[in-house]
């Protein structure tokens, strides 16, 4: 997928008001069948699997056994058996070595998928009437999966995305998805690239692997307790337990700039904690970011100094998500 | 945005910056090529008017949404004058990088320097 087609703001101010189409075809897929399939995930990821109903999708990270966080994931239960978990792609072959070497202990068979799909995410309040207007039938509610035909290509359409937007993504053969694409195009949906796809995921503070989640950090600072259930027992979940208990040292929080400037990962926060991810936002028209900061400077409205190549930049703390359609 | 262009009446340094130079004084900017691998500027922080420019060292940033770059001189001197539009218009920039889209107003303190700068097609040349 390229930075971007006709530029940054465009493309993300068309996903905001329209519909637009990015190809995602870099991120991995793990399949995972068997009579232990459900085990062998409860095992794995962080949610609660028992709470995925079949044609659903449901969103968790995978913890190593100090409660550190390997890749965040989402994965659709196909059927009572069989599961289909997306990875990022660059920690798709750890995660799938890790799958494999616990897998060894269940009745469960995990299968390498990443050649066999092609993926593209079409976002934006009109994205689900526009992929209607192509499909054979109803297409899979927000949370859930299901087999369609669209423009005459089957697929697995699934109601999830990585833009606060209403949306699917579709899991297709790579050898049609270019047919998918053209026609996806051709009913009006804008061509988007790895550039609004970050400013998008930033402005409704959905983690990026790599900057705000990693293998040192836990789902808890990271403000992924919510899809945490330490009582199914899954690896890691003591320590994560333990994180929840006596409260993280340093929370991530959405903060925007005041003034001009643009934070960027790495920037160091005054006084403690680093910045994660930084852009600026196209809808708030100012810079906006997240960071880790010290449990006790996390409450929104605090202010924040952050040091940006040498110059400080005045922050505050916000609520998330920063942006949301009242805006 | 417009289409690539590189006038002729201006100089160019490998950094891709250009400068109009007119007697002891200089308009600096940056190139077609730096604006479109930037992408959309979205701020633009200049120097204060006295800063003291070294050529070929960086005197002020431009930030566009993907990243922050450098500004280069081109030439040495003295800022006399920034371009105050583009606090509130930084897409300037992008639109119109010869002309509306000017950095700052030097007085240069080696005219000299400007033989070590390239014409349109020189610099054109180092872009393929």
């Amino acid at each position: 997928m390229p930075l971007q087609y006709a530029g940054i703001r465009a493309e993300h101010l068309a996903v905001r008001a329209g519909a637009g189409v990015f190809d995602v075809s870099h991120m991995g897929q793990i399949e995972t069948c068997g009579p232990q399939a459900f085990d062998l995930l409860q095992h794995l990821l962080s949610n609660d699997v028992r709470r995925l109903p079949e044609g659903g999708a449901q969103y968790s990270v995978l913890c190593n056994e100090r409660g550190g966080v390997l890749d965040d994931l989402f994965t659709y239960r196909l059927a009572e058996e069989h599961f289909l978990t997306v990875t990022n792609a660059a920690n798709h072959e750890r995660d799938l070595a890790w799958f494999v070497r616990h897998a060894a202990q269940f009745d469960a068979d995990v299968v390498d998928r990443r050649d066999n799909f092609a993926m593209l995410a079409v976002q934006g309040p009109q994205a689900r009437a526009l992929l209607g207007r192509l499909a054979d039938g109803p297409l899979a509610s927000r949370m859930h999966c299901s087999l369609a035909t669209i423009a005459g290509v089957p697929l697995l359409a699934c109601g999830t995305g990585y833009t606060g937007e209403d949306g699917l993504e579709l899991l297709v053969d790579p050898d049609r998805a270019g047919e998918v694409w053209d026609a996806v195009v051709a009913a009006g949906a804008v061509p988007a690239g790895l550039g609004a796809r970050d400013t998008l995921r930033l402005e409704v503070c959905f983690h990026l692997y790599g900057n705000d989640l990693s293998e040192d950090r836990g789902p808890i600072e990271a403000g992924l307790g919510w899809c945490c259930r330490e009582q199914t027992g899954f690896i890691g979940a003591e320590a994560v337990a333990a994180v929840r208990a006596a409260g993280p040292a340093q929370k991530l929080v959405a903060f925007e700039i005041v003034g001009p400037g643009i934070a960027r990962q790495g920037n160091a926060v005054i006084g403690g904690g680093v910045v994660t991810s930084g852009t600026f936002s196209p809808c708030l028209e100012r810079g906006i970011g997240m960071a880790f900061v010290p449990a006790e400077r996390a409450e929104p409205e605090t202010e924040l100094e952050i040091d940006v190549r040498g110059t400080t930049r005045s922050a505050v703390v916000r609520r998330k998500p920063l942006y949301s359609k009242e805006h | 945005m417009a289409d690539a262009s590189y006038p002729e009446d201006l100089l160019y340094h490998a950094e891709h910056d250009w400068a109009r130079v007119d007697g002891e004084e200089a308009t600096f900017g940056i190139t077609w090529f730096a604006q479109d691998s930037l992408g959309e500027v979205v701020f633009f922080d200049p120097p204060k008017v006295g800063t003291a420019v070294s050529k070929d060292t960086a005197y002020t940033e431009i930030e566009s949404v993907k990243a922050v770059s450098d500004v280069v001189a081109p030439l040495s001197g003295e800022v006399i004058a920034v371009n105050e539009t583009l606090a509130d218009a930084p897409e300037t920039i992008n639109e119109d990088p010869y002309g509306e889209g000017w950095l700052v107003r030097v007085r240069l303190s080696d005219p000299a320097e400007q033989e070590a700068l390239l014409d349109a097609a020189a610099y054109e040349a180092t872009l393929s």
